[in-house]
């Protein structure tokens, strides 16, 4: 056939769109008025397409379980783990989190864990919500 | 007196370092008459980000993250590659399960890089309905492997000794459901590709490389395999399981019966290599034995063990887009490699450029330079030099012309 993607062009014109439109169905004009209208709860977000299970999000740290063995500081390959050593606590800057989970696998006490949150884009690289500890 | 003068039949368009056709900056010189290409010259090094530096500081395990880095698409093959290496030096022995679960990870990673490639060549002549689809199928890909690994770019799988997870039983029909459907849509792909004139037109006898020039210019990949060259890591020295599995070269000869060397040649090649990596994720499901997936699960170990090791080591894979090379000197003192080396399939893929667009037209250029899949980021300018004035050709332009070039052929 001369144009073989004529047919299948012409099938998608009567389908819908693949795209999922997150975080709203139009660009809005103003994202940071849109962010506080969400966090006021009077619009709500398209949500995001779903994540499978094991998914490498934010990483979740039982402070209460941990030993302070150091291991974790040992394979993270950025640097994001910083050892406190008055308490003997570790504490994890996300900017730096290259989400590869090492720290999870090293750790004797399981007291590291992935969640499905992924949504962690900041203005502050050392803001509270990108500070574990 | 009369005043010298000097005809020059030629002009010279130098092209990059960042350019659009180009994923990564890199310098041609090109020496024109009219539309037609006479020489060409190719200048690198523009993108040293020092990743070997950046290895000084850092302990294998923690290097694999950092190979990881070094190429977006190829986020398998470095550290793959790297583990080969290490293991080499260690000399560490892999569980069987594991060699197939590495198997599947990098055929996996290969249908994700030939269904981009198809896409952003068919881009690359002005045929964008073509990318929206084979993007469409790639996502499918992207999906299963964010489900086997965690995530979508960054798989984070392998690991010295072993891989870092496993495939479960209750995963296995989420993957055999997303092989039926890249199976199906390959052969609509298949047929868009390989039978659609306006492709055929734009890909037939042009950016020939000839077997020759393949040999003696070192090409890797699908470039070389399009010549008619058979090389494949994956055959020739049968790492991981693919000893055990049922693989030959994939040459354009296979589907048509003759060698080209040519563009069309090189896309019948990735097309036919999708189906091959289908094929083998399904020979590594039936085959695949129990057991560990790892050789040594405390890693602590094996750091200690590694920081003991002493000696050099090669690691080699087929990436998507050819051979890659790493390799790898323990001193026995350092938690740090001595030395780590890296060697792209892309650095051989560089020079049979030059062949390849001599006697082309300026139009081909996108074309013919995207048709060795060349792993490099994209900028947007081109300054032509003619009779001493200057102008400047950016993305669009350029991109405009390749575009008009395929509305000329009338059909």
């Amino acid at each position: 056939m001369r144009f073989s993607m004529l047919p299948r062009a012409f099938v998608q014109m009567f389908k819908k769109p693949w795209t999922n439109k997150f975080p709203a169905k139009y660009t809005p004009s103003n994202t940071t008025k849109f962010l506080q209208k969400v966090n006021a709860g009077e619009i709500k977000i398209n949500p995001p397409v779903e994540t499978p299970p094991g998914f490498r999000g934010k990483i979740q740290y039982d402070k209460e379980k941990c030993i302070g063995c150091q291991l974790c500081l040992k394979v993270c390959p950025s640097g994001a783990i910083e050892f406190k050593p008055e308490e003997k606590k570790i504490k994890i800057y996300l900017a730096r989190c290259t989400f590869c989970s090492q720290c999870n696998d090293i750790c004797p006490v399981n007291c590291l864990s992935m969640s499905n949150e992924f949504l962690l884009a900041d203005s502050d690289l050392y803001s509270k919500d990108l500070i574990v500890e | 007196m009369k005043k010298a003068t000097t005809t020059k039949t030629t002009y010279q368009i130098p092209i990059g370092p960042i350019h659009p056709a180009l994923k990564e900056p890199v310098f041609f010189e090109f020496e024109l008459d009219g539309e037609k290409i006479v020489d060409v010259d190719v200048k690198l090094g523009h993108v040293h980000r020092g990743i070997e530096w950046a290895s000084r500081k850092r302990n294998p395990v923690q290097i694999l993250y950092l190979a990881e880095r070094i190429c977006g698409i190829c986020s398998f093959c470095h550290p793959a590659a790297f583990t080969l290496a290490v293991e080499n030096v260690a000399e560490i022995q892999v569980p069987e399960r594991a060699e197939y679960l590495r198997v599947i990870q990098a055929e996996l990673e290969r249908i994700c890089s030939h269904t981009l490639w198809a896409g952003v060549a068919a881009h690359e002549i002005g045929f964008d309905t073509v990318l929206y689809l084979t993007w469409q199928i790639r996502e499918k890909a992207l999906d299963l492997t964010e489900y086997l690994t965690g995530n979508r770019v960054t798989k984070a799988i392998i690991m010295i000794g072993g891989v870092r997870r496993d495939i479960t039983p209750d995963m296995i029909p989420k993957i055999n459901e997303t092989l039926k459907y890249l199976k199906d849509n390959f052969e609509k792909l298949r047929h868009i590709f390989l039978d659609d004139k306006t492709v055929k037109m734009r890909s037939q006898s042009c950016g020939i490389l000839t077997k020759d020039d393949a040999l003696k210019l070192c090409a890797v990949g699908p470039t070389t395999r399009a010549s008619g060259v058979k090389k494949d890591v994956r055959v020739d020295t049968s790492y991981f399981a693919y000893g055990d599995l049922d693989i030959t070269y994939t040459t354009p000869d296979i589907l048509t019966g003759e060698v080209n060397g040519d563009v069309y040649d090189r896309i019948i090649v990735r097309l036919l290599e999708i189906k091959q990596s289908i094929d083998l994720i399904e020979q590594c499901l039936d085959k695949m034995p129990s057991g560990p997936i790892v050789a040594e699960p405390k890693i602590a170990k094996l750091l200690a063990q590694l920081k003991k090791t002493n000696g050099e080591g090669v690691g080699r894979h087929e990436a998507p887009r050819g051979e890659v090379i790493h390799y790898v000197k323990l001193d026995g003192v350092n938690d740090a490699p001595f030395t780590w080396k890296v060697r792209a399939p892309t650095y051989n893929n560089i020079l049979p450029w030059i062949p390849m667009l001599k006697g082309q037209q300026i139009a081909d250029i996108p074309i013919v330079a995207a048709s060795t899949d060349p792993c490099m980021s994209c900028t947007n300018r081109v300054a032509i030099i003619k009779d001493g004035n200057r102008f400047e050709m950016n993305k669009e332009q350029l991109h405009k012309l390749s575009v008009e070039k395929t509305r000329r052929l009338k059909l």
